[in-house]
Order: structure tokens, then C-alpha cells, then sequence
């Protein structure tokens, strides 16, 4: 057995599920904000065995689901050019306008090849040196680090067959936003772990200190989950709120500098659209100007446009942990994993898809 | 999508490491990692890129700290 593999030991989940019922007083509202929390807090049992007082909001941490319409039309506006799409798989089923996706445009003759990795797709332009290749560029601050060192490689190797269309998100202003909003109950905030292997825990400071709500940087082992959630308890019973990075197996406070640096080095921040919540100043990532020449945005002449939404989607509630996903009038009847009509049944990530596979 | 999961280094070249899960193996590229990983240990692997090594000590120290106040038996 790894050394690792404890952190998914029963006895010790056991331990720590005893101490947050017995030390709890009151009702717990914590949000997650990663769609590996949201799956691993279903598929690992964890929520099961929580009491009714631990209620579990999933927040906007599928990157899939936080796409906006003005970008998903984008994406198929540009399946429509002569250009070969890269994508990560779990963008070809989004529903776009009139019900189009990335996978209906392929079957309607478009190029569009699912990559694992956007170094992937950079081979595919060196394949084919007489197409253009874009990559779809969604993700937090752990995937665009990724996709920064591929443009980066591209430039030192002079390919000039490859961009990228950005669409990239950071949390911590999304975060920011969702606090603002007099609405939401949430109590606590459990961090994203791969998100804060990057940025570190700096960023989320405010929570602390200028919301008063304590925040846990975990990671994704029930074990990670349930140390967290005692951790809340714990504050709270102390009365003060932090920001506790208790991930301190991957995650460092001051974050990966390096990832930073090339991500910045290649992106600068920029506002960006987010579903259910629109536009947020400073919360997206936008091509440097030094970099142009890998944004397919300018490559194409492309602009974002306005876009009728999803009728009768109810996502962005969901985004923002104030509507439950079965609580939606089309959860489980006109909306499925299998013919789904908002994008938070289409990832296997997204809240209704976890609750539809895990509850129901 | 953004999932990130421990991969043992089973070597290095340059910039790029094959690593291991379960019997899946991958090349990844190092571009992005800080501290540079040696064979033998455990890196989070996404889209293609290592982000960073797991720490032991750091891993040893928390479940230190759980056998003491909860009272369990771990490593």
C-alpha cells in the first residue's frame, strides 16, 4: 500500500465523521468550487454519511459548465471556418444555439479531433502544416499554466499553424462575486486543490478577512474531504474564520511560481462571461499582444457575440448554489446525461450529471 | 476536466517524464513542475503537464497529526 492511500482509510474517514457530528452545532452550508470535489464528495460515499445538518452546494467549479453561450456560439462559429478544432472531450457535447454542439458540427463534416492534452494538439498542427489548428482554451488556473507552455513551445519551434481561443477563468474573482451576492448562504468554502497548486493560498485571503468565512484547501480523498469539514466545525466553534491550506501534500502557500510565471507570460487577465453569474472584471484570461499570432480570436477576426440562452435551463442557479440540480423542473425528465440540455448534465463534472449518476 | 491525478515517474527525458497510474503509462511534459521530480516519485499529472510532486514528509507529517488526535493507528 502507498504511503498515499491512507488518506482514503475507512477507520480514519470513520474517526473524523464521528468528530464533526459530535462537535457540530447547528447547520454546516459549505461550497465546493471543483468539479473533482463535487464527483469525488458523491462517488467516495462521503455525502451519504454526512447528517442532513452538513448540506453540500456545488459552486462553480466545472469549467465545462461556467462556459458562457457567447462562447460555446464561438466555438461553433469557428467549427464552421476552415480550421481543425482540438478539444478536450468534454466540450463536444455542450449544447450551443438551436441545440447545435461540437459534436453535431463534426457529424456535419467538421474537423473536430478530441486531444487529451494541448501539446496533442500542437502535434496535430505539425501533422498538418497546410491546416490551421485551434484549441478550445477553457479550464481554471490548473489547466491555462498548460495551455500557456504549449503556445509558448510553439513560438520557440515556429509553428505558425496553431493558436488557441481563450477562454480561460480564474477563481478567486468568481469567488469574490459570489460572496457579494446577498443571497447566497454558504458558511464555508472548501478551495480547489489543483486550482491552489498553482495559485497558492494567498489569493483567497478576503474570505477570511473581509467576509469573516473560513476556507479549506483540500484535497480529494474522502479523508482530504472530511479533514476539511472539521476544520469548519473547528473554526467555528473557536470563533474565527481562516484560510487553511490543509493539502500541504501538493499544495504549497505560496503556490507553483513557475506555472504562474508562464501563464502570465503568455496571458494577462482580462473580464470575462461566466454562466449564471455574467460578466466578472478581471476573472478571465485574455492572449498577450506579444502572442497575438496565437490567438484565434484576432487569427480569425472573431468577436463575442450575444446569444439567446438554453430556454428553460436552469444551470446558472445551480452554478450559484442557490437552486439544487433535482430541483430543476427538467432534471431527470427532459434533461439527462444522455440527451442533456444544459451543461451541468453534460460533464461528468457538472452538479446534475454527479447528482443524476450518484442520487437518483 | 480538471481532474488531476498522482502518476509515479518511471524516467526522465528533458522535458518530458513517462509516468505511471494503476497499469496506464503516459508521457507528460515538465515544463510547468518547479521542483523538478526524480524517479520514484509521485507527481500530479494534468492535460498532459506535470503541475507539481507530492510531498511525503508533508503526507507523513498530516497523518502524524491525525494518529495523535483522533486516536488511530496509520503508518
Amino acid at each position: 500500500m502507498s504511503l498515499f492511500d491512507n488518506f482514503k482509510d475507512p477507520e480514519l474517514c470513520k474517526a473524523l465523521l464521528d468528530r464533526i457530528h459530535k462537535e457540530l452545532d447547528g447547520e454546516l452550508r459549505f461550497m465546493e468550487v471543483c468539479g473533482t470535489h463535487t464527483v469525488s464528495i458523491f462517488r467516495s460515499g462521503v455525502r451519504s454519511l454526512l447528517s442532513d445538518k452538513v448540506v453540500h452546494l456545488s459552486g462553480p467549479g466545472c469549467p465545462v459548465c461556467v462556459t458562457h453561450d457567447s462562447e460555446v456560439a464561438a466555438f461553433l462559429e469557428l467549427a464552421g471556418k476552415n480550421a481543425i478544432i482540438a478539444t478536450f472531450g468534454d466540450l463536444m457535447r455542450v449544447p450551443g444555439p438551436d441545440k447545435k454542439s461540437l459534436k453535431s458540427a463534426q457529424a456535419e463534416g467538421a474537423r473536430v479531433k478530441v486531444v487529451y492534452s494541448p501539446f496533442d494538439a500542437l502535434k496535430l498542427a505539425q501533422d498538418n502544416p497546410g491546416d490551421k489548428v485551434v484549441f478550445l482554451g477553457v479550464g481554471f488556473e490548473t489547466t491555462a499554466p498548460a495551455i500557456a507552455a504549449t503556445v509558448k513551445v510553439a513560438r520557440e519551434q515556429g509553428i505558425t499553424n496553431f493558436s488557441v481561443l481563450c477562454f480561460h477563468k480564474l477563481v478567486p474573482p468568481a469567488l469574490d462575486a459570489l460572496v457579494g451576492d446577498p443571497e447566497l448562504k454558504v458558511q464555508a468554502f472548501l478551495l480547489p486543490g489543483h486550482v491552489s497548486a498553482i495559485i497558492g493560498v494567498e489569493p483567497y485571503r478576503f474570505l477570511a478577512e473581509k467576509h469573516g468565512l473560513p476556507a479549506v484547501v483540500a484535497g480529494f480523498e474522502p479523508v482530504d474531504i472530511l479533514q476539511a469539514l472539521h476544520l469548519f466545525v473547528t473554526m467555528r466553534n473557536e470563533g474565527r474564520a481562516e484560510v487553511v491550506n490543509a493539502y500541504t501534500r501538493v499544495v504549497s502557500d505560496a503556490g507553483n511560481p513557475k506555472a504562474v510565471s508562464v501563464m502570465h507570460e503568455v496571458f494577462e487577465p482580462a473580464d470575462a462571461l461566466w454562466r449564471g453569474i455574467g460578466l466578472i472584471p478581471g476573472s478571465g484570461l485574455t492572449v498577450r499582444e506579444e502572442y497575438a499570432a496565437f490567438d484565434a480570436m484576432r487569427v480569425f477576426g472573431m468577436e463575442l457575440k450575444e446569444v439567446p440562452a438554453i430556454k428553460g435551463c436552469r444551470c446558472g442557479d445551480v452554478l450559484k448554489g442557490k437552486l439544487s440540480p433535482d430541483g430543476c423542473p427538467l432534471f431527470g425528465k427532459a434533461c439527462t446525461p444522455a440527451a442533456p440540455v444544459g451543461p451541468c448534465m453534460v460533464s461528468t463534472e457538472g452538479s446534475c450529471a454527479a447528482y443524476y449518476k450518484y442520487k437518483v | 476536466m480538471c481532474l488531476a491525478i498522482p502518476m509515479e515517474v518511471l524516467n526522465i527525458d528533458g522535458q518530458s517524464a513517462e509516468v505511471q497510474v494503476g497499469g496506464t503509462r503516459q508521457t507528460v511534459r515538465l515544463d510547468l513542475i518547479s521542483e523538478f521530480p526524480e524517479v520514484g516519485d509521485f507527481v500530479i499529472v494534468h492535460a498532459g503537464f506535470a503541475l507539481t510532486r507530492l510531498d511525503r514528509e508533508e503526507a507523513v507529517a498530516t497523518l502524524k497529526l491525525f494518529e495523535e488526535g483522533l486516536n488511530v493507528e496509520l503508518i
